[in-house]
This record gives C-alpha cells, structure tokens and sequence, in this order.
C-alpha cells in the first residue's frame, strides 16, 4: 500500500510523482503558420487528453484565451493573471504556476497580477467549492502552451526556419545555435495567431518543470513575511475616511430611531448615516443599521460607541438556539421526506433483529477569518472604485452596482490578498456597506468590521440533527440504513424559506452514502432559518461526515467489531456507485461536475484513503489508558480523505499528538499547498471538534470575541500532522483540496476521544474536557 | 500632537493619547504590516515590539508608547532577512498570511529573551497568536529553525 503513496511530512517536499509513461506515436506536423508541433514536445496526444469538468457550467465558464491571461514585456518579463481569489490555499500561484510550466517560462521571471471583478473577460471567478484547480488546471495549461508554439513560431519565422526545428526552454527560444529570449519575440509572438488545442504538441507530464512538484513558493511569502502584502484594509486613497456601523442585532431587524448627537459632536466625525435594511431573503444585502463616518479608524470606534438606537426586532427576535436544537432532534427522530430510497428500507426496518441508532448534533459556526471584513469604495462622478478581499468579485460587482443603481460597467472591483476567507467573504455585503456609505458621505470609505460584528453578523453554517438508524439482522449485519437530516437551509437567505434543504446540500455527505448497504432512506426533515445561514468551509459535510463517522465508530462498539474493519464492510467492495440503480434523486449534485470516471463515487479510492491513513498512524498497535485511535472517511468535493486522529486525555484535556490525513484528490498539481491545506484543516477541524459553538438568545448571537468564541491554538493543536498524497498522473482530473480535508477530522477525533476516554460526545462542539 | 520612536524613527502626527498604537501605525504612519484581529488583546495579529518585548499593539495607547522604542515586522531587519523571517520562507510557513506579521514579531521577540527556548516554551509564548489557517506546526517548526537551525 504505502508504495504507491509519499508521506509528505510538514517540511518533506514530492520529488516526483509515479507518473504513467507516455505512449510514443507522434503527431504528423501540420502546416499553418501557427500550426505545427515542436520537435522536442512532439509526444503522442495522450500527452493531454482533455476531460468535461463543471466548469464549463459556471457562470462565464472557463476563459483560456491567452491574450487575456498573459502578457510579456521587452525585457522578457512574463507577467500572468490570477484571476481566482487568494485566500491561503495557494491557487494565485498554482494556477500561474501551470501556465509558466507548460510555457516553458522561467518561474523567477514571472510576475503575477491579480484580476479584477470581470468575469466576461476572465471566465467565472467565484473562488469557492474547492473549484480552483479542477475547473482551471487544463485552461492553464492551453493558455501556456498556445504561447510556447506563439513565441516558436515568431521565431522561426523571423530565422526563416521550420517552426518544428525551434526548441522552448526554460525563457529562451533556440535553433542551432541562434537564440533569442522571450522578450526578444514578445510583440511577434503575442501578435502570431492562437493555436487550437488539437494543433499544439504538449510537453510530456514528464517534462514538467514545476507541475505536481511541489517547489515553487507562493508568489506573496516575501511580502507577508515583511508586512508588505497587501490586504483588504491595507489600501488607501487621498482622502479616505473610515466607517464603523452598528447593525441590527436581529437579522431582518431595523431601526426605529437613533441618537447621533454624542457621535457627531466628537472632533474627527464626518457624519452618521442610516444603512438602508434588508429584508430576509436578501441574498448578500447588507444588515442596515446606523453607520459613523470618521478621520481614523480610532474615531470611528469611538463615535459608534456614543449612538443610541432603538430597535424594531422583527420576526426572528423569538430564536433561541438551545430551544431550537431539542426541535430538531425531535423532528429528527420523525419521518422526513424521502430524498433516496435504496431497495426496501421500510421492510428492512420493520422485518429487523433490532435498530441501533443515535442522534449527532452540530452548532451554528462564524468563519472568524483572521481578518475581518474590510472593504474600501470610492464612488464619485458616476463611477465606483472598490478594494476588497472577496472570494467572488463579480458577484461582488454587481451587488454593488445594484445598491448603487448603476450600471455594472461603471463599477470596479479590485480584489486584494484576503486574510482567510473559508465562505464568509463570498458575501460582500460589508463592501456594498462601504460603497453605499461613500456615495452617501461623498468621500473615499473604508468600512471596518470589527471582530465583534464579524462574530454576530456573519453567515452562518447552519445547525443540524443528524438522525441515524441501521436495522441489523439476527446475525447483526447491517440490512438498513436511514438518515435524517434537518437544518435550516442556506437557500432561506436567498428565497422564502420552505425548511427544507436543497440539491446541493442533499449532495453533501448525505444521499451520497456510498455504503454497501441493500436498503437506504436519506430524509431531509423540515427546519426553518432564523438567521442569515450561508457556507463554511466544506459546508453540509461537516455535519454529515461528523455524524456518519461517529455513527460507524459507535456501531463498532455496539457490535464489538473493530473500527476499521467496520468502515470496510460498510464501504464494500470497490466499485463505482450508479446513482440512478441506487435510488439517488434524480436531482443529485455531484459538486457541479458530469459523470465520469474522475467524478464518479468510486469506492475503492474511498478504502484506499482510509487504510492509508490507518496505516501511517499505525491503527492497531497498542496504547497506554487514557489513549486511543479513531478514523473517519469522507468523500467531497469530488475528492477523498481518510483521517487517523490520535487522542491523548492529558488530565480531562482532549489533545491530538499526531493526526494523518490521506487524500486522493486525482492529479497533485501542488503537492505542498495540498500538504498545508490538510495541516490547516486539521486545525480547523479539532477547532470545530472541540470549541465552534454560535448560539442565539432572543434572536441575537450571545458570542462576540476570542474569549467566548476561541480557536485551537498554539498551545494545543494537533501536534504532529502527516498527509499521504495519493499519486495519480495528470490524466486523472484534479479535484478539490480546499475544503475536503475539513469533514472526516471532527468524527475521528470523536471516535478517539471515546477510546481513550469512554464517553461519547455526539453533539458538535463536544468541548475541550472530558 | 502625538510622538513615537518608530523603526528607528522618530514621529509627529496628530492623534490622542488614548488612541492605541495599533490604529496609529495603519492610520497615521502608512504602516500596514501589523494587523487588525480582535481589539482585545487576544489574537496577536497586532504584535509588535516595544523597547524590544512583544506587545499587542491594540491595547498600548499612545500615551504608553511614548518615548518607548517601537519596531513593527517593517522594522525588523532592513532587508526582511531576520533568521526568523528567513525560516518562515524555508518552511513556507503561511497560508492566507494576514497573521504572520504578528507571528513573526512575537517569535523574533521570544529568540532575543531566549535563544534556545524548548518546545513547550515555544508552544506556551506562540499560544497567544491566533491562525485560523491552522499553520502553527510550521509555525512552531520555524522557531525551532531559526533557534537551532534545523
């Protein structure tokens, strides 16, 4: 097993991947001034045999035009375009970094920019869903490829030689002994027309310079290693004044009248202004509520602090959390609407032995990116100028031009460096915020959230009860399987809300179950939203991996069966998972992507993941009282990842001295980005085990800050995370990398939390003693 | 009028004694490199260094900072080539990155008081600084890298 795998470590880098070889049947050359192959690349075509992603659904699709995405200037310069969001999981990098690959550019001489809001010209832009690579990976490579053959062919035609007879390599383009460098050709080359994807010779996989590698460090480490990199509320304009707002404690509250004289009559306030309030649904509107306008930032503090507002609650002033929870493990426990039925789960339950089944709960979560919202706008003379770090600055746009009531086109929207994004900055309703308070206030603002607003006036991941039952045949085998799910539905912030979960959520790690079980029920019971839900990193998956993992661990103990050898009999044999001969609805959404062997549920990767995981932490061997192994397994966002988390009790303390993740998330393209977004999903995923807990008293968030809504930090993190990358060649389609590592870390932590202690926690936080 | 000793430098702008340092350095001084987080104290994204201690530059005022000696990450080291910036980058430490400025400052401080700090001590004087990204094992490396050098 472990052969096929590379423990990564923390600081150990890939040197290579198992690639497959190439099959040598070249090309005949084809003739055209900009069709042709180069010798040195001329590899059968398999050397990039392209597949059907989503992508091409996205709004805007996928752009791989390389007039758009490059640019070489006289002195040999290669600047690139990211035009995907920078949030941490690297792809302002990764994505340029594919493209100099396959141009044969020279990484040190690449100088990237990022894009603007404008998804007409860049394709869809929207970073989340883990889409980054797997929508864009093979559009990197046309657009660095069309320029390799652009920059031969300017050469061979200014030498008068055959474009075939012309190497790229490394920044410089040769024939014989004649060379020229990239900025030599730039304008000839840039001016040559645009091959087709069928007319270009692509380099071998085993020709990748920095694709699947993992060398080459992201572009900003310098710069945020020196202060210099440039966030959302790092930018300023002549002129600029700083706003801070008070909004309704309430969602779909409003101000009934306000007290601004205090405010006003400090030195340095420009002004107070009433936010227009929003409604729910109101997709990303803002909140409303009483902004102040100020010189500095300090000001801005200090003026909000002096008004006093009086408010009309509205509908939801009635939510309480704790109250709401015991309501939905109640309807939980009920029938919900049949969203997959599987063979016949009603006999299967009604002819069982017995049913085993437990109830697994989860909390509201704010993301709490470390930096809070921020945005700068500058609205003026029919135009507005906004810096913000936005996940999705078209969408961004035009919110933006619609609060304003100006036309899309007079609006512009220039993403910074986003200190963390994980969903929340999806929604750019501080940015409208900022826009609206500039046209108002007629200056430059930058609208500051404080850590505060941040807590109570998020998104929210939604709360949950997850309702599993089996029904278990004399010989206790698993013969049903039913699986409730209620929560309130993030589609509630976009339409009336129905209480019941769409496609997408029902996607995520619930009528997917890819267990080897005749007969199943995924139910959906109704929850209506009374706050503003929207997704968290990995979204419905935290629940559902959480519950379904913990739920195979407690299955185990009751059947006395070991862990692992539980999740195998469950997983079964490996196969693909049809979903229409498994009663899937025929609603089912696959993270946007078609069928196909890269996309479809494969179970054999799913094991795969999971006894890789087990392996490296070696599950089995023994451990003192007070310690123990549990595992999970999750499949999302197309990709898979099996976790092995080691629970030490330290004194009624839960601690992770190691932890493994093991992903398989098809072609590696950065191996050390994948390697550190696993290492901050550990993190991410003890904090979500043991501390993210929102909840409501008389519809207000009761939490505000780091000492009532803390992190995992430095003093107890899982000490030692390995990843396992599972190496595939570039054939198999990337997938997602962002988000799937988050699900399966909350379940194996439970499961070893009740080895090492005894008791189960079925309840998301479960806290941070025992 | 206020005065600091900022990066070597002394500086006048006009500001209350009780504004903290923080909003000081990015509204007044253009240095952006420390960072907002919390305003309480709590997360470190603020960190920077006063007559050479890590301090969250959120809860200092002005009237407290002055006439102290303040080096924020722009200060550090001239060329942004101190060993603890230098492990950083080996480790390629940082994800979104918007802590690491604070991160820095506070293992840079940690080093000065001591050099050869254990791995509690580590773990004990980076607990205060928050990384939602989840970097702290290589957070944690790094200090240890540029302690020992490996």
């Amino acid at each position: 097993m472990l052969t096929y795998l590379e423990d990564l470590g923390t600081l150990a880098v890939r040197k290579a991947l198992d690639l497959t070889v190439q099959k040598v049947s070249r090309r005949g050359f084809l003739g055209g001034s900009a069709t042709f192959a180069l010798a040195v690349y001329a590899t059968d075509a398999s050397a990039f045999e392209r597949w059907k992603t989503g992508g091409t659904d996205m709004p805007h699709g996928v752009v791989e035009d390389p007039m758009v995405f490059v640019s070489i200037d006289a002195d040999g310069t290669v600047t690139l375009v990211a035009h995907r969001s920078e949030m941490g999981t690297g792809a302002r990098t990764s994505l340029p970094m594919i493209m100099a690959d396959e141009m044969e550019a020279d990484w040190d001489r690449v100088v990237i920019v990022q894009a603007e809001g404008d998804e007409p010209k860049y394709g869809n832009q929207n970073t989340d869903g883990s889409r980054s690579m797997r929508h864009h990976i093979q559009a990197a490579r046309k657009i660095g490829g069309s320029v390799r053959h652009m920059l031969a062919a300017a050469a061979a035609e200014r030498w008068g030689v055959s474009a075939s007879e012309v190497v790229v390599e490394n920044h410089v383009v040769r024939h014989g002994d004649k060379s020229l460098g990239f900025g030599d050709l730039a304008e000839a080359a840039m001016a040559m027309p645009v091959p087709a994807h069928e007319d270009i010779a692509y380099k071998s996989p085993d020709a990748f310079r920095y694709t699947g590698k993992g060398e080459v460090q992201i572009t900003d480490l310098h710069d945020i290693t020196t202060g210099k990199a440039v966030y959302g509320g790092d930018v300023t304009v002549p002129g600029m004044k700083v706003a801070m707002a008070v909004r309704p404690p309430v969602v779909g509250g409003k101000v009934v009248r306000f007290d601004a004289s205090e405010a006003l009559a400090l030195p340095g306030v420009v002004g107070v202004y009433e936010l227009p309030h929003s409604i729910p649904p109101a997709g990303f509107a803002p909140l409303g509520g009483v902004a102040v306008v100020a010189d500095d930032t300090w000001t801005a503090i200090k003026a909000r602090d002096l008004i006093t507002i009086e408010w009309d609650d509205g509908p939801h002033a009635g939510y309480n959390s704790d109250t709401f929870m015991e309501e939905m493990k109640a309807t939980a426990l009920e029938k919900g609407n049949a969203l997959r039925t599987q063979g016949d789960p009603d006999g299967a339950f009604a002819n069982a032995a017995r049913v085993f089944g437990h109830t697994y709960t989860g909390d509201h979560i704010a993301h709490i990116a470390m930096e809070p919202p921020v945005a700068l706008a500058q609205v003026q003379g029919g135009m507005a100028e906004i810096w913000a770090p936005v996940q999705s600055p078209y969408q961004a746009r035009t919110d933006i031009a619609a609060a304003l009531e100006m036309d899309v086109a007079n609006v512009k929207v220039n993403v910074t460096l986003l200190g963390g994004g994980f969903g929340r900055k999806s929604k750019a309703d501080f940015a409208t915020e900022a826009a609206l308070l500039s046209k108002m206030a007629g200056v430059p603002v930058r609208m500051q959230w404080t850590r505060e607003d941040d807590v109570r006036h998020s998104f929210y991941h939604t709360t949950s009860a997850e309702r599993i039952e089996v029904a278990l045949n004399a010989e206790d085998r698993v013969t049903g399987w039913r699986h409730n799910s209620v929560a309130p539905s993030i589609v509630s912030t976009f339409a009336p809300d129905s209480g019941y979960q769409f496609p997408v959520e029902n996607g995520m790690g619930h009528v997917d179950v890819p267990f080897d079980i005749a007969n199943i029920s995924c139910e959906n019971g109704k929850a209506m939203a009374h706050t503003r839900i929207g997704w968290f990193r990995a979204v419905s998956n935290v629940p559902r991996a959480f519950a379904i993992g913990s739920f195979v661990g407690e299955l185990a103990a009751e059947l006395g069966r070991d862990e692992k050898e539980m999740w195998l009999e469950l997983i079964g044999a490996p196969r693909t998972i049809d979903p229409a001969a498994s009663g899937f609805p025929e609603t089912y959404w696959n993270y946007g992507e078609p069928p196909g062997q890269g996309f479809d549920i494969q179970t054999g990767r799913l094991a795969h993941v999971l006894e890789t995981a087990a392996a490296g932490i070696g599950y089995g061997k023994a451990l003192p009282d007070g310690e123990g192994i549990g595992l999970a397994v999750h499949r999302s966002f197309v990709s898979y990842v099996g976790c092995a988390a080691h629970v030490k009790m330290v004194d009624g303390r839960i601690t992770v001295p190691e932890l493994h993740l093991a992903i398989d998330c098809g072609f590696a393209a950065n191996p050390e980005r994948i390697a550190s977004q696993m290492e901050g999903a550990a993190v991410m995923g003890m904090t979500v085990a043991l501390d993210s807990s929102i909840t409501y008293r008389d519809g207000a968030v009761v939490q505000a800050n780091y000492y009532d809504y803390d992190v995992v930090r430095a003093d107890n993190f899982p000490r030692k995370v390995v990843t396992h990358i599972v190496p595939h060649d570039f054939a198999t389609p990337s997938t997602g990398v962002g988000e799937p590592g988050l699900p399966p870390i909350a379940p194996a932590i439970a499961n070893a939390v009740f080895k090492a202690s005894g008791t189960r926690r079925r309840g998301l936080p479960m806290g941070r003693t025992i | 009028m206020a005065r600091l000793v900022v990066n070597g430098e002394s500086r006048e702008f006009d500001a209350g004694s009780d504004m903290p340092l923080l909003w000081a350095l990015r509204d007044h001084l253009n240095l952006n490199g420390t960072k907002y987080g919390c305003g309480a104290g709590l997360c470190g994204a603020c960190t920077v260094h006063m007559n050479g201690k890590a301090v969250r530059a959120c809860q200092v005022s002005l009237g407290q900072a002055e006439g102290a000696e303040i080096t924020t990450i722009e200060g550090l080291d001239p060329n942004g080539d101190h060993r603890v910036q230098q492990a950083w980058r080996e480790l390629n430490v940082p994800q979104c990155g918007f802590c690491q400025s604070g991160q820095i400052m506070q293992a840079a401080a940690l080093l000065a008081e001591n050099p050869k700090p254990s791995d509690e001590e580590i773990l004990s004087a980076m607990s205060g600084n928050v990384c939602r990204c989840g970097c702290y094992q290589r957070i944690v490396g790094a200090v240890r890298l540029a302690s020992t050098g490996s």
